[in-house]
């Protein structure tokens, strides 16, 4: 091996610790865009993947009574490709040993052959066999919950009349991702199934021979999904049909799209961040690393390399290190990747997963940190290079250090000489202690970026659940009824209050854009709903007119004072001109309010309502429980409390697992960089620290002059890392916000307090390495060699 | 007669073992007086530097002892140690090593802060003739002014024993001589005793006392009874 080579194995032998710091700091920026992106991409494919394998219908409608014979009519629509007519029809359940009352859909499979859209994949067992009354396939999410195996049976009331069923199979189904019960903000697997049974079976219990009730379709690649919905809408219109919808409109798959877009969202904003942070850090690092090399850059010079020469020298030494931090990086963002994709893919149910290798952004990650890792090297060789090599092998000239702290000046008579050597030296490479502070301080900031989810979600969840939501529970009547059953919902056990409330959907046109917006109808004393404006401040449902959330009236341009036509799709699809008389802030849903007064009057039924948010008293809940399953009316009860568990499970799921691991890697940055920020101070300084110890300062007195230096920077760093934290933040927050979605802007001061708090640790166990080495310090060697 | 200050005895340094082994120092017995000046010479690698080291109490011996005013420095721990160095020695070596973050003043204050009877640091200054540079830094003054800085560091808190490892080594015969000056007129002034290592044979002459080494041990010794003033060797 050449001489210089064995001095590069030296040196990396000699900085190991440091070395390996550093590519721990390049791994974390690596690894972040691996796994982040890597699992988003796999997730994308696998959902659509089940999509297609699975024929997932791309238009959805539903009639009250239509005759099979329409099926001619509706697949002979331009665009369509397959179209399965079905029944689904809400069904209630009696589960052994559940209290709450728990109901579902049942759907129709078609007998003696495969569906032609949404195909189930049949995770156990079997699906029923055409004809069999009893046989039942259920979603396996539901079967989890109540840990139900094929051969378990449970009773059901269909139709009015009870029965027992057994479980033949569990599935799952591209249609149900997510199955949400009606009124339900969250999916709760265990107070909400789908019920697969034969066809022929359910025609028969809900009398529809020869009809169907619903149906789905799927459409050629480049179908006009507008004509078919218009086509649908004319054709199922005699018979009831509630408003033909596309995909978007799909519950569980707006649901998913919506955790795939939020991830998405975390996976193309924070990511970058880290990974042009780690870029920089590790750019500074290595030129600091590289600078202390000064005398030896001289040296070689001196005898006769070329400058060249000692640039691909350094440059070999950065990119060692830095073949170590991707191999690291690229090894564990691919397996925290994997690790994730599965995570996800369970919390999805998906029956499969698909695994996408990003060389892109293998390529990328790698790239930008190599990059930024020889610049910093060659930026330091550079410098230096230049240098004649005998003004390169001198400790570098101490440029004019300020009069700072003259002694003439009275006031400073008291500071020691030690915190003068840290101060002068601060001061004397403004630039240096400035990136330096910047390094640390970036620390701060990714931590802030990492951890401020938490607390954006916390405010989300006080908004919903403790400011606006502030019911026990909220039931739902099976169909709008005369407002005095208030009255009978307040004859049940342990109901305390009871605030009725009247929701329809609908479908919003302003303009060229049109949605699918709910309609809620609240009486003007309403105090278990609260409805909050854009500045967070409680206000009145208004007596004529619409409080549209903020969101929506972005989407479809409204401003107060415009009027919207209101197609109402469970009235005859009567449309309606109504006036938007405010905005509402709101971070799940589109849910607009009217009072109830109004919304009836619209509706033409008279003074109805079909739920309503009550108070109850806890204590008599099984009591009640039992009441609501006698109380055919009542088709569903939700506890508040139970939609924020699942609430904050689904959060959980999605966010936390991400945001924890964003943590993880942004507290493996701070230690690598500020460890390594206090060992290069130290080498920069070990001649002039061992000298003191030769004049008889203590260990304690030596390390102070260091440790000052290191608190002064760490101290300086924390305002600055919060300014940029928050900046930071800022940034995600716009990132994210789309016309779907959004997250409020909050940060808690502990999030602040805990950033710091981290990378005060760091500091103070990197100052404690540190006091180590200093306390070792070899006095005789320092001081024979010149350096 | 004088009183003896460091008493030295079969003192032996090995660093490494087996075939690496290296003998710095080979049992050197040795005593320096108060107030004496003596000056060390010898080929490289003859144990100059490790004597003093040890002697300084900046290195532990592998045997042997050193007794600094009756009491055994060997005994010492790191903390005492640490407080022999702050209370009765003053060093000087060939590289100044001056702290360049602070002022030639700041440099002698550096240590008359942590002493218990100092002189001022400008009457350190003064006494190597350079009040004048009190406020420059060690990058505005030459290597020369930087060593004399360097001795009125050592000597601002009147120690006992001056340990001076090549203080002229890296200077030439004019500058030299004007440090030599410095070191001698401390030595005479305050008593101080002083111990020079040097591969200059001339300065020899200003000593009381010279001690030549070779391969860890004292070769030879030759007292001088009539040393003379540092502005006269013949360099
Ligand atoms: N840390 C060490 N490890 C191994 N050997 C050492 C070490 N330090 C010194 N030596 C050896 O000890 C011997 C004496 O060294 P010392 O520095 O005392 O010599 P010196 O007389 O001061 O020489 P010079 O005049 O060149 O400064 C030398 O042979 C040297 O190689
Ligand atoms: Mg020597």
């Amino acid at each position: 091996m050449r001489a210089l080579d064995k001095k590069l194995v030296y040196d990396l032998r000699r900085i190991w610790a440091q070395a390996l710091a550093i590519a721990l700091v390049m791994a974390c920026g690596v690894a972040t865009i691996i796994l982040s992106i890597g699992s988003y991409r796999s997730l994308e494919e696998t959902r659509s993947a089940f999509y297609e394998r699975y024929r997932f219908g791309s238009v959805f409608a539903s009639a009250v009574r239509a005759p099979l014979t329409l099926k001619e009519r509706i697949a002979s629509l331009p665009g369509v490709s397959a179209v399965e007519l079905r029944i689904m029809q809400p069904v209630l359940l009696d589960v052994p040993l559940m209290v709450e009352p728990a109901t579902g859909i049942a759907v129709s499979i078609p007998d003696h052959r495969e569906a032609l859209v949404n195909k189930v994949y049949i995770r156990q067992g079997r699906l029923p066999e055409s004809g069999r009354p009893d046989e039942v396939a259920v979603l396996e999410t539901f079967a989890d919950a109540h840990r139900f195996t094929p051969g378990d049976s449970f009773e059901a009331i269909i139709n009015g009349k009870k029965r027992k069923l057994t479980i033949v199979g569990t599935v799952l189904s591209p249609e149900f991702v997510y199955a949400i019960g009606p009124g339900d903000m969250v999916p709760d697997q265990k107070r909400f199934g789908v019920f697969y049974m034969s066809a022929s079976v359910l025609r028969a219990l809900y009398d529809m021979e020869g009809a169907f009730d619903d149906l789905s379709l799927t459409t050629l690649r480049n179908a006009d999904l507008g004509r078919i919905t218009e086509g649908l809408d004319k054709i199922l219109k005699p018979y009831g049909g509630s408003g033909a919808r596309s995909r978007e409109d799909q519950l569980s798959h707006a649901f998913l799209d919506n955790e795939l877009t939020e991830l998405k969202a975390m996976a193309m904003i924070i990511p970058p961040i880290f990974l042009f942070v780690s870029a920089f850090l590790v750019n500074m690092i290595l030129s600091r690393l590289i600078e202390l090399e000064r005398e030896q850059v001289g040296l070689l010079k001196a005898i006769g390399y070329s400058d060249v020469a000692v640039g691909w020298h350094y440059t070999k030494l950065v990119l060692a290190i830095g073949l170590v931090g991707m191999v690291i990086g690229v090894i564990a963002g691919q397996w925290l990747g994997l690790g994730l994709t599965r995570l996800y893919g369970r919390f999805f149910t998906f029956p499969f997963l698909i695994f996408r290798h990003s060389v892109d952004l293998f390529l990328l990650a790698t790239g930008v940190t190599m990059l930024a890792a020889v610049a910093g090297a060659a930026r330091a060789v550079y410098s230096t290079v230049r240098l004649p090599p005998a003004v390169a092998m001198q400790p570098p000239a101490p440029t004019q250090y300020r009069s700072l702290f003259d002694r003439s000046k009275r006031r400073f008579q008291r500071i020691s000489r030690r915190t003068i050597m840290s101060t002068r030296h601060l001061l004397r490479w403004p630039l240096r202690t400035f990136l330096t502070t910047l390094g640390t301080s970036l620390s701060v900031t990714l931590l802030v970026t990492a951890v401020f989810a938490f607390d954006s979600i916390d405010y989300m969840i006080d908004n919903i659940f403790f400011r606006t939501e502030r019911q026990d529970a909220s039931v739902s009547l099976v169909k709008a009824l005369p407002l005095d059953a208030q009255y009978s919902l307040r004859g049940l056990p342990g109901v305390k209050r009871v605030e009725p409330f009247r929701a329809t959907l609908t479908k919003f046109r302003h303009g060229e854009t049109e949605k699918r917006v709910p309609i809620v109808g609240i009486s003007n004393d309403s105090r278990l709903l609260q409805i909050l404006d854009v500045e967070q401040n409680p206000v009145k449902p208004p007596n004529s007119g619409l409080m549209v959330p903020d969101m929506l009236a972005r989407q479809l341009k409204l401003r107060p004072g415009d009027q919207v036509q209101v197609e109402l799709l469970e009235h005859n699809n009567r449309v309606v001109s109504v006036p938007v008389v405010g905005l509402v802030s709101s971070y799940v849903g589109l849910t607009s309010y009217m009072s109830l007064k109004s919304l009836n009057r619209l509706l033409r039924e008279g003074d109805r309502m079909n739920g309503a948010r009550i108070r109850i008293d806890a204590s008599s809940l099984p009591d009640l429980y039992q009441e609501v399953k006698q109380t055919p009316v009542i088709t569903s009860i939700a506890l508040l409390d139970v939609s924020l568990q699942k609430f904050r499970e689904t959060i959980r799921e999605n966010i936390t697992t991400m945001t924890t691991l964003y943590v993880v890697l942004a507290v493996i940055i701070t230690f690598g960089v500020i460890y390594n920020s206090a060992r290069i101070q130290l080498s920069e300084r070990a001649r002039e620290l061992a000298s003191l110890r030769v004049f008889g300062f203590t260990r304690g007195e030596v390390s102070s002059v260091l440790l000052t230096e290191l608190g002064i920077i760490t101290l300086l760093a924390q305002p600055l890392g919060w300014l940029l934290g928050y900046l930071f933040a800022w940034m995600v927050v716009k990132g994210f916000e789309s016309d779907l979605y959004r997250i409020p802007f909050v940060i808690s001061s502990e999030t602040f307090a805990n950033a710091s708090l981290v990378v005060i640790v760091a500091a103070v166990v990197s100052a404690l390495i540190v006091r180590r080495r200093i306390d070792r310090f070899d006095l005789v060697r320092v001081l024979k060699t010149r350096e | 007669m004088q009183k003896p200050i460091f008493e030295i005895n079969g003192l032996t340094k090995i660093y490494g073992s087996g075939e690496v082994e290296v003998r710095a120092l080979n049992g050197v017995d040795m005593t320096l007086y108060e107030g004496e000046m003596a000056v060390l010479l010898g080929p490289s690698g003859s144990g100059k530097s490790t004597l003093l080291n040890i002697v300084g109490g900046l290195d532990q011996a592998t045997s042997g002892k050193v007794l600094f005013d009756g009491r055994p420095l060997t005994a010492l721990n790191e903390r005492e140690l640490t407080r022999y160095r702050r209370e009765h020695v003053g060093f000087v070596f060939q590289f100044y090593n001056l702290i360049p973050s602070l002022t030639a003043r700041e440099n002698v204050a550096l240590v008359t802060e942590i002493s218990r009877a100092p002189m001022s640091p400008d009457e350190a200054l003064a006494m190597v003739n350079l009040s004048d540079r009190a406020t420059h830094f060690p990058a505005q003054l030459s290597g020369g002014e930087q060593q004399r800085i360097a001795i009125a560091r050592a000597i601002a808190k009147r120690p006992e024993v001056l340990l001076c490892d090549e203080p002229t080594g890296a200077l030439d015969s004019k500058t030299g001589i004007l440090v030599l000056e410095a070191l001698s007129t401390i030595n005479r002034e305050l008593g101080t005793t002083a111990a020079i290592i040097t591969h200059n044979v001339g300065i020899r002459e200003i000593a009381n006392r010279v001690f030549y080494f070779k391969d860890g041990k004292i070769e030879d010794m030759q007292v001088n009874d009539h040393p003379i003033s540092p502005s006269k060797v013949s360099w």
